[in-house]
């Protein structure tokens, strides 16, 4: 039960990529934080909470073969560094896809899984996991 | 008031099983199976999908697709026979991930397979009377059959989502009708993993009778024929059932042809109508008419006349994935892997 509110309190940047824009240098950081680790002081009142688009490309990626308990139904699967277009890079699942269709530079875009349950009567939490974006045909 | 639906998502996961993979496990002849259910394939969710998933991935098309502030949004059904949680609405899930919360009301609705029908029409009425600007209606489920069922062979996942308004519509809901009565054809207990059925109970007395007496009620009500519309869809259990009941009611196979999704999707219960009339409304044309009945087990149907409007010329369906896009790029599974997936297998510790 006590981690029910922990993972709540994280559901604006696991559900909808809520991060921040620092209007004094006009970078952008995910998840949200107070100041800017860049202007630092400078950046305090110039903190603005955006919404990322959720398009991005693979930054860098592995397979995972040997995982957590929680995980095992869906090993091998691959874990990115994506980075975002506004700049930040955040590590997370890439699916329905194999290792062998992905290279560094695929274009991916945001979707919403279960990232874990708490058991067969806890708490499911849900965030966000990536899709690689197909070109479409001309 | 005009009610109708002012934009639309649907999504299918990529995952696919064959009837005769499914036989072969059980000693069954998975092709003549294929051929008797018209099933050719069904989805399969992946292991960290679930209803809720499949709610917030049509819903996002379908916001994709419009340009409507989420905060309009003043109410959020969504049907489904496999509600993640049985006490959380998946709804709250949903409104959060649009970014719809918190001014909205929210519940979840089942009614068996017609539980999104039920959302559309409870959305009609509160648009309609003026209660909310916008409603959103959502069908989806990654239904359930027992190992070795009949409905294993094409219990699938999937699901749509309706935005429901009276402004720029791309197609009107101009008459919905139900028919509903206590006929114990299909139910699962409460706690219990499994649905059971009446086998071919499930048949005349419930699917045809039901279907066949709201497709009735609504075409005696609205003063129509079937050679009126341009496309029908009925509740598709399989392949078979729909393609009966739309001859049985004199709607030719070019009427029905592109909303009937089970022969590559399999019976995607609450998200079989919603996904059928996504397919329609990818390719409809203005003064195009949709006739579509959907039916739950229970048992009921629900009956609705819709017409295709100008503003669907200018509406963008490409800013989402179309329902033949959505079944694309497809992966075939082997039995035990399908077997893990949809955790029919027992793990140490459980």
């Amino acid at each position: 039960m006590a981690t029910a509110p922990r993972f709540w309190r994280e559901n604006p940047s696991r559900y909808n990529l809520v991060g921040i824009r620092c209007n004094s240098c006009g970078r952008y950081f995910f998840p949200r934080r107070a100041i800017c680790p860049i202007c630092h002081r400078k950046s305090v009142g110039k903190i603005e909470e955006v919404k990322l688009k959720g398009t991005g490309k693979i930054f860098s990626f592995t397979e995972v073969h040997d995982t957590l308990e929680e995980l095992v139904l869906q090993k091998p699967y691959v874990v990115a560094m994506v980075e975002f277009d506004e700049g930040p890079k955040v590590t997370g699942q890439v699916i329905d896809c194999e290792a062998s269709e992905l290279q560094i530079g695929t274009p991916v875009r945001v979707t919403m899984r279960k990232l874990s349950e708490e058991g067969p009567s806890g708490i499911i939490h849900y965030g966000y996991k990536f899709v690689p974006v197909k070109e479409k045909a001309p | 008031m005009k009610v109708g639906i002012v934009s639309y998502g649907a999504y299918v996961p990529r995952y696919r099983i064959t009837p005769d993979e499914i036989g072969k496990v059980w000693g069954v002849d998975g092709k003549s199976m294929s051929k008797g259910l018209m099933i050719n394939c069904k989805s399969v969710p992946s292991p960290d999908e679930d209803t809720i998933t499949i709610s917030v991935e049509a819903a996002r098309n379908m916001m994709r697709r419009c340009s409507v502030d989420p905060r309009d949004i003043g109410a959020i059904y969504v049907g489904s026979e496999s509600h993640p949680y049985a006490v959380k609405p998946s709804g709250t899930i949903v409104a959060e991930a649009i970014g719809a919360s918190p001014n909205l009301t929210v519940a979840d609705y089942e009614f068996a397979c017609k539980a999104g029908t039920a959302a559309i029409q409870t959305c009609m009425g509160l648009v309609g009377s003026g209660m909310v600007k916008y409603g959103v209606a959502i069908g989806a489920d990654t239904s359930q059959g027992a190992p070795g069922d009949a409905l294993e062979y094409s219990a699938s996942a999937g699901g749509a989502a309706f935005l429901i308004g009276s402004e720029k519509m791309i197609a009107t809901l101009d008459r919905t009708y139900s028919y509903t009565t206590d006929t114990p054809d299909f139910w699962r207990r409460e706690g219990q993993m499994y649905p059971r059925h009446g086998g071919r109970f499930t048949g005349e007395p419930a699917y045809f009778k039901h279907v066949l007496s709201g497709a009735r009620g609504l075409l005696e009500r609205v003063g129509a024929e079937p050679k009126d519309y341009t496309y029908a869809i009925f509740h598709q259990p399989n392949g078979k059932f729909p393609t009966r009941v739309a001859k049985q009611l004199g709607f030719s196979d070019a009427q029905i042809k592109t909303g009937l999704l089970a022969p590559t999707i399999g019976n995607t219960y609450s998200g079989a109508v919603p996904l059928g009339l996504s397919a329609i409304l990818d390719e409809a044309r203005p003064g195009d008419r949709i006739f579509a009945v959907a039916y739950g087990s229970g048992a009921g149907s629900d009956a609705f006349d819709i017409k295709v409007t100008d503003e669907i010329d200018k509406y963008p369906r490409s800013k989402a994935p179309t329902v033949k896009e959505l079944d694309s790029n497809l992966k075939f599974l082997d039995y035990a892997t399908y077997a893990k997936f949809r955790g029919k297998i027992l793990l140490g510790g459980e």
